[in-house]
């Protein structure tokens, strides 16, 4: 019982985690057509920002989501600006677009790791934060894995209020259903594009600002980032939010789960959850 | 070739809706309808770009419903794109030879080069063989999507508005086309929005509005469609 | 002979080439006996990362699916090597290396390029990571180990083993470029939907080319694994070998056989002086390089050689048609 208490509880947290890393993926994928391999980087760069701010000037953790947060808006809002908007405009069609944008973010993801492995060093680096246990029906857990899942969860909630009922958020649902159709009720599409590259900027310092917390990083720690989230979106149903969020919960536990038994294989079960989802339901959970 | 009861609908919305056509060998059969009545949606269903969620379409005897569209070619119906959906970066000749080549199964190299030929003369296209698509004009680039279905050799060949954006003696020329490729055994169902052609060149007119079939006669008996009329030709 | 006559160029400029590729091909063959070891073993590795590069650029560079499985099969070619090297010769090991490649792309490709192409870039991606894992885990489990030790060659051997894939591929890419398959993978690439509309099997064929650039990877992967003398999965399944490839493919420009050729020599040259010492550096450059030529160098740097070849010729001869000297259609 406290076992499978264990593993649920440890789920949901990480669940929370896959969700909230994913997420910017997905919006960015889901409006702008733009496969962000660089996504993971961003997270590691939120997380060295939060270092450097905890040990140097000793504020709380959860403050960094303020800078780190405004500091990769501006940067994925700049990166769509000038570089994917000058792809977009010499791609003859919208396949040829979206191979070209991941070449583009391959090109950003291997540019941001090294200035970070030159900033950095490449040696694993975390901070202590509520290290304490606390214990749930007779099972033990780390204070701020739970304070991590507490706020996760909290930054689900909001980006969904956000998304329903903020007339920015009602503009990129409906970019991402149609974007002619959304250019023919107004909506500046290049503005939207380049918002939710920032947004996707901003939810991936969120994600690495609670990473930072919980466990401890290092400048070649995005790519892994980079795939869980993959691999959430492509369950969730490549640019659905909900569905990053459903499958993000999902992987969370199955991944617990398989991780109590033998951690080097979780990302092989990952792998043939997707492997079967591919040939029975293509589209994802939720996907349309 | 027949359609019964071919139905699609994308998000809770019927663009097909139940509809049954018959293409008698040799016809000449025009589909009209205004804009958003289904009229390409039920093309990309025939020649299996879209998938129906519902209906069969039975071809020289067997169902092609739910066949990819490079079975669905190379069991004899060809078709051309609204939008001019040619190859760039091949010439003129090569983008028909590609038609011959891959169209029709079991024949060799030779046998390809000589239809692609053939089909360039016969479609006026030959004094633009060796240049490049983005090079000619207009006019040429229609017939160019005609040359590269024809050299596929079909038994029905599908026109989607081959006519648009020609002027009155282009529009001549391509309904003489029209005639002589129906002058080598091949039926053929055209959309089409210029009345004037579809009226003097089809032997039968199909109407459809909202996805579901109105109309089904000679062209004398469509002109004299109240329902036609009202929906489609008054709008005009 | 009709055969002959139709793989052969039919004109002055295409027989240029060929001459210039044999003369090529002559100088690499007596190459290691004028220069010293460790100008061959730098060599092998160009025509490593050239042979990668056009493989590459013959599936993704044609159709637009981009691949970044290059070192899921170059892993599996190592391994295979690693295994079998201590009971067969190095050329059977990369035959049999050549038919794993080819056999496991093809499954990949029967299930992911049915989909769009993002589909398929993301699974090739992760399917990297999923044999690094794999292959660990069961090295572990079954085998009680963590790497393996490759019964290291003759490296000139090893070199004219290189040598001669890359001197088939070349052979194979310019039979192939008028052949049938060929040309409907050159349709898939123009226009996808087109093709499947003229009767191209467009799944088949895409699954097919797929599994042919993989062979030649696998095999060189088998070769290689003789030099390094050591492999575990972190060694044999590296992403940084499915990046390079696409980077000089992309660099060098995918219209034809020179770019990815150029690509390769220009970047592995440049890896070489500044892989000891500057790596963060070298990888920041190729990052830009990559940028740079997906935004502003649409056909490579072959692209822009032509353009300024054209322009010259234009100049110096201005009453010549480039267009219509018959030359183009071998392009």
């Amino acid at each position: 019982m406290t076992m499978v208490l264990t593993i649920l509880i440890n789920g949901l947290v990480f669940g929370s985690v896959y969700a909230l890393l994913s997420m910017g993926l997905s919006t960015q994928y889901g409006v702008a057509r733009i496969l962000n391999i660089a996504h993971g980087e961003f997270i590691v760069l939120a997380s060295f920002i939060t270092w450097e701010l905890v040990t140097d000037l000793g504020v709380h953790p959860l403050t960094a989501i303020a800078a780190a947060g405004a500091i990769l808006f501006v940067i994925g809002f700049a990166l769509h600006r000038t570089l994917f908007k000058r792809v977009r405009d010499i791609s003859p069609n919208a396949a040829a677009f979206e191979g070209d944008a991941i070449l583009v973010a391959f090109g950003v993801y291997f540019i941001l790791q090294n200035l970070m492995r030159i900033k950095w060093g490449s040696q694993t680096t975390g901070y202590s934060f509520m290290a304490y246990p606390v214990s749930i029906g007779g099972a033990q857990f780390q204070a701020r894995s739970l304070f991590v899942f507490a706020f996760a969860a909290v930054i689900c909630v909001l980006y969904n209020l956000f998304l329903s009922h903020t007339r920015t958020g009602k503009s990129i649902r409906a970019a991402a259903q149609d974007p002619v159709a959304a250019r023919m009720l107004g909506v500046k599409i290049n503005r939207v594009m380049a918002i939710c590259f920032g947004i996707g900027g901003f939810l991936a310092a969120c994600a690495g600002v609670l990473i930072s917390m919980n466990q401890t990083f290092s400048s070649v720690t995005g790519l892994n980032y980079t795939v869980i989230a993959v691999i959430v979106v492509v369950l969730g149903g490549l640019g659905s939010i909900r569905g990053s969020i459903l499958s993000g919960f999902i992987l969370g536990i199955v991944g617990t789960a398989v991780n109590s038994y033998d951690p080097s294989i979780m990302l092989v079960v990952f792998y043939l959850i997707i492997l079967v989802l591919l040939i029975v339901r293509p589209k994802g959970l939720l996907g349309r | 070739m027949s359609g019964r009861g071919v139905s699609i609908s994308f998000g809770g919305m019927k663009a097909v809706d139940g509809v049954d056509f018959d293409l008698r060998e040799g016809e000449i059969l025009g589909l009209i309808g205004p804009n958003g009545a289904g009229k390409t949606t039920l093309f990309n269903i025939i020649s299996g770009f879209l998938q129906a969620s519902g209906g069969e379409i039975i071809f020289g005897g067997g169902k092609i419903s739910g066949l990819k569209p490079d079975k669905i070619c190379r069991a004899g119906i060809a078709r051309t794109f609204q939008s001019a959906r040619n190859f760039p970066g091949f010439t003129v000749r090569d983008n028909v030879l590609m038609g011959a080549l891959f169209g029709k199964p079991g024949k060799t190299r030779a046998q390809a080069e000589r239809t692609a030929d053939s089909t360039l003369e016969f479609t006026g296209l030959d004094k633009y063989a060796g240049m490049y698509v983005s090079d000619i004009p207009l006019s040429a680039q229609k017939r160019l999507e005609v040359a590269r279905a024809l050299a596929t050799e079909p038994r029905v060949l599908m026109l989607d508005e081959v006519m648009a954006g020609l002027n009155p003696a282009e529009v001549e020329d391509a309904m003489a086309l029209v005639r002589e490729i129906r002058g080598r055994g091949v039926s053929v169902i055209m959309i089409e929005h210029v009345m004037k052609a579809i009226m003097s060149i089809c032997d039968r007119i199909i109407a459809l509005h909202h996805g579901r079939l109105i109309a089904d006669g000679a062209p004398s008996e469509i002109t004299e469609n109240k329902q036609v009329a009202e929906i489609y030709l008054g709008e005009a | 002979m009709a055969f002959i006559k139709r793989v052969l160029p039919g004109t002055a400029r295409g027989r240029l080439h060929l001459g210039a590729l044999i003369c090529v091909a002559a100088f690499l063959a007596v190459f290691p006996g004028v220069s010293r070891p460790y100008t061959t073993i730098f060599t092998a590795s160009i025509l490593m990362y050239i042979i990668l590069s056009l493989s590459w650029t013959f599936f993704s560079g044609k159709t637009g699916y981009i691949s970044l499985a290059t070192a899921a099969f170059y892993g599996i070619g190592m391994y295979i090597e690693a295994i079998l090297g201590r009971y067969i010769p190095l050329p059977a090991a990369m035959l049999v290396a050549a038919a794993a490649g080819f056999l496991i792309a093809a499954g990949i490709g029967a299930i992911t390029l049915r989909l769009r192409g993002v589909y398929f870039t993301i699974f090739t991606f992760g399917l990297v990571l999923l044999l690094q894992n794999l292959v660990l885990w069961i090295e572990i489990r079954f085998f009680h180990t963590k790497g393996r030790i490759v019964t290291s060659g003759d490296f000139t051997f090893v070199y004219y083993c290189i040598l001669a894939v890359f001197v088939i591929l070349l052979i194979a890419a310019v039979i192939m470029r008028r052949s049938r398959f060929g040309l409907a993978l050159e349709c898939i690439g123009q226009n996808e939907d087109s093709a499947a509309h003229i009767g191209v099997d467009t799944t088949r064929t895409k699954i097919l080319a797929f599994a042919v650039s993989a062979a030649p990877v696998s095999a060189v992967g088998a070769a290689m694994a003789t030099r390094v003398g050591y492999i575990d999965p972190n060694i044999a399944f590296n992403l940084l070998m499915s990046f390079m490839p696409v980077l000089m493919a992309i660099f060098g420009g995918t219209h034809s056989l020179y770019g990815p050729v150029f690509g390769a020599l220009v970047l592995t040259l440049l890896e070489e002086k500044l892989i000891r010492g500057y790596q963060e550096y070298y990888m920041i450059i190729f990052g830009a390089v990559m940028i740079i030529a997906v935004s502003f160098m649409p056909k490579g740097a072959a692209g822009i050689a032509e353009s300024v070849f054209l322009k010259l010729r234009r100049r110096l001869r201005p009453r010549s048609h480039p267009r219509n000297d018959g030359g183009a259609r071998d392009e």
